[in-house]
């Protein structure tokens, strides 16, 4: 149903050496953004930076805004107005955006949060890294709903998941998060860009209704603001052509179980991971982020000498993999989930793999060494 | 005369919410008739409000493409959504908690950066829709749910405040001069400014009940004799103009 394209890459074809950062600003302009508007936070300014010049040469719009909670809700108006739209961020400012973000949900606009996490809670260390803000990209805002979050581990991946959130985003009209770890907003390596980049358009169909559809976790067309098509938005609980209806228990429950079943229905299409010599692996390290690097590392290492070690790497992290999880589990291994907090993902893992799972979590602001980690997989091998 | 505004007003939904007495359909009357008079394209204007009694203004009612946010917020909205499409018509209408308390930081940046919006702030002194709790705008004094001896704070002059950020026009008027407040909205619609407009709007339910108002005539004689222009304020005793309320334009000088 969605409008799928092929278009010419922003930059020129060939090699980078971009950061993380840099990276998520080339993929949002290479995805078709064309409004950003954000608030300075460490580790994500960069984002802002980058995207306040490209804006410029590709006539977008750029707005640095009074804070987080005007950025967010700004994003919100122009993805209205048409825009694909983003804003990056760190833990104080996705915290204050998580209402207008609960905003974005219930009224199913697309658009992309860059979340470059730093160790929190609260000011924490502004400078240091942290993988803390994976419970509130899921619930940070209230009431029963989903998002998208992707989780990625290089600089490649920065701009192949920025450009990959702006398409999930448009086909499901869902926000997206990237769940950066700010070792990887920071992160200087190589990276290519290829000279095609597919994108995705949003669905529109003149007349129809933007907020309801026959099937029960389908995606309305989308029209935007000035087309001539009258549109009615809100917050609060509508019917499938947006006026309130805040008495109707049916109008509720439809709404609440469409925009959660659009995303849970269709997970086996959203969710992407990799695996690395699972096959006869007796400890399975599950990862994601910046600690899967490590994790990589540290197994490639223990393979080296002899042990049977093997690494799944979740690049989604909601909706939750949880099927997969499963599946795993039932190989009968012991699953070893290193994590920069106190065990957001292995509270998940543990709730689905029916196997034993061993916790290591570490929230000193610092990255988990691969040497740390093979300690810990030698002591349960 | 009357005028047939069928056309400006969502077919399905005809009822208003608002309260016997309650100022706010006045306004939604002087608002469109202001847009039928300026002859502007309804298809071509958005309508962005927060949350409480004016935010239901426009929202579902007027027949152009409306956007209801969040409680303070609907400034932040209406920038996205015109910078993203600066074709658009875009007016702000909400009340004065929406916009002035809770979205003060709003009104007052979107002010300095002279975006391109005009803010119809429907003042009715009170919040309204919570239950008649103190606002930022209740008059010294004031009784409330929440100041049952008196607000002991002084309200925003919110005209001075948003001229002080940078507000290219600013104008207050009472629902009860409807035609200077209907020519003052006109006024702020043909400009390509941040233009303002402070729209009083008595709130007989929770304002007036328990401030010795409680019917919508006694409210209404009450903003009539309450609102004065400058010149009738020149040489007016002290003590006598701390109960008036000065109406009229005023402009960035």
């Amino acid at each position: 149903m969605n409008d799928t394209m092929e278009v010419q890459s922003a930059l020129a074809p060939g090699s980078y050496f971009f950061t993380g950062n840099e990276a998520a600003a080339e993929g949002a302009i290479a995805a078709g953004c064309r409004y950003y508007a954000g608030y300075p936070i460490t580790p994500s300014s960069e984002i802002m930076e980058r995207m306040a010049q490209r804006l410029k040469e590709v006539d977008g719009v750029f707005m640095q805004m009074e804070d987080e909670i005007a950025s967010i809700c700004s994003v919100v108006g122009a993805s209205w107005s048409g825009s694909k739209a983003m804003t990056a961020t760190s833990g104080p400012g996705f915290s204050l955006m998580q209402e207008a973000l609960g905003y974005g949900v219930f009224t199913e606009t697309p658009l992309v949060l860059v979340d470059i996490q730093r160790a929190g809670p609260c000011t924490g260390q502004a400078t240091k890294v942290g993988s803390g803000d994976l419970m509130q990209a899921k619930w940070g805002s209230h009431g029963d709903y989903q998002i998208i979050a992707l989780s990625p581990w290089s600089v490649q991946e920065m701009y192949d998941q920025t450009i990959e959130a702006f398409n999930l985003s448009e086909q499901y009209r869902v926000p997206v998060f990237v769940m950066a770890d700010e070792a990887v907003g920071h992160l200087r390596e190589r990276m290519d860009i290829s000279p095609l980049v597919q994108t995705r358009n949003r669905y529109k169909k003149s007349g129809a209704a933007p907020f309801g559809t026959e099937e029960n976790d389908g995606v309305p067309p989308m029209p935007s603001f000035g087309e001539g098509e009258s549109i009615t938005v809100t917050g609060s609980t509508h019917n499938e052509f947006g006026v309130r209806k805040t008495d109707d228990p049916a109008v509720h429950e439809r709404l609440v179980g469409r925009i959660n079943n659009k995303i849970l229905n269709h997970r086996e299409n959203i969710i992407q991971s990799e695996a690395y010599s699972l096959d006869d692996a007796e400890v399975i390290v599950v990862a994601y982020g910046f600690t899967a690097r490590s994790a990589f590392f540290a197994v490639d290492q223990l393979r080296k000498s002899g042990k049977k070690v093997g690494l799944l790497r979740l690049k989604t992290i909601w909706p939750f993999a949880d099927g997969l999880i499963n599946r795993i589990g039932k190989l009968g291994k012991k699953l070893f989930v290193p994590e920069m907090n106190s065990g957001q993902v292995y509270g998940e893992i543990r709730k689905y793999a029916g196997c034993e799972v061993i916790p290591y979590h570490q929230t000193n602001g610092r990255i988990i060494h691969p040497k740390d980690i093979i300690a810990h997989i030698e002591r349960i091998i | 005369m009357a005028r047939d505004l069928d056309a400006y007003l969502r077919q399905e939904v005809k009822s208003t919410p608002f309260c016997p007495g309650c100022g706010h359909g006045i306004l939604m009357n002087i608002i469109l008739r202001a847009i039928a008079d300026m002859e502007l394209d309804m298809k071509n204007i958005l309508f962005v409000s927060g949350i409480g009694c004016a935010a239901w203004i426009p929202s579902p009612h007027f027949n152009g493409d409306t956007l209801h946010t969040l409680h303070g917020r609907a400034i932040a909205f209406a920038t996205g959504a015109k910078m993203a499409n600066p074709k658009l018509k875009v007016i702000v209408i909400s009340g004065d908690g929406d916009l002035t308390s809770i979205g003060g930081n709003h009104l007052i940046h979107a002010a300095r950066r002279n975006t391109n919006l005009t803010v119809i702030c429907a003042n009715n002194m009170i919040y309204g829709m919570t239950g008649g709790q103190v606002a930022s705008t209740s008059p010294l004094g004031t009784i409330t749910a929440t100041t049952g001896e008196g607000n002991p704070y002084r309200p925003f002059d919110l005209c001075r405040l948003v001229l002080g950020a940078g507000a290219e026009y600013a104008a207050r008027f009472s629902v009860t001069q409807p035609l200077v407040l209907m020519a003052a909205i006109k006024k702020a619609l043909g400009m390509e400014d941040f233009t303002f407009i402070e729209a009083l709007s008595p709130c007989p339910t929770q304002f007036g009940r328990r401030n010795k108002a409680d019917s919508s005539v006694q409210m209404l004689k009450a903003l009539m004799q309450d609102c004065i222009t400058r010149e009738q304020a020149k040489g007016m005793d002290k003590d006598l103009l701390k109960t008036k309320i000065i109406t009229g334009e005023f402009h960035h000088e």
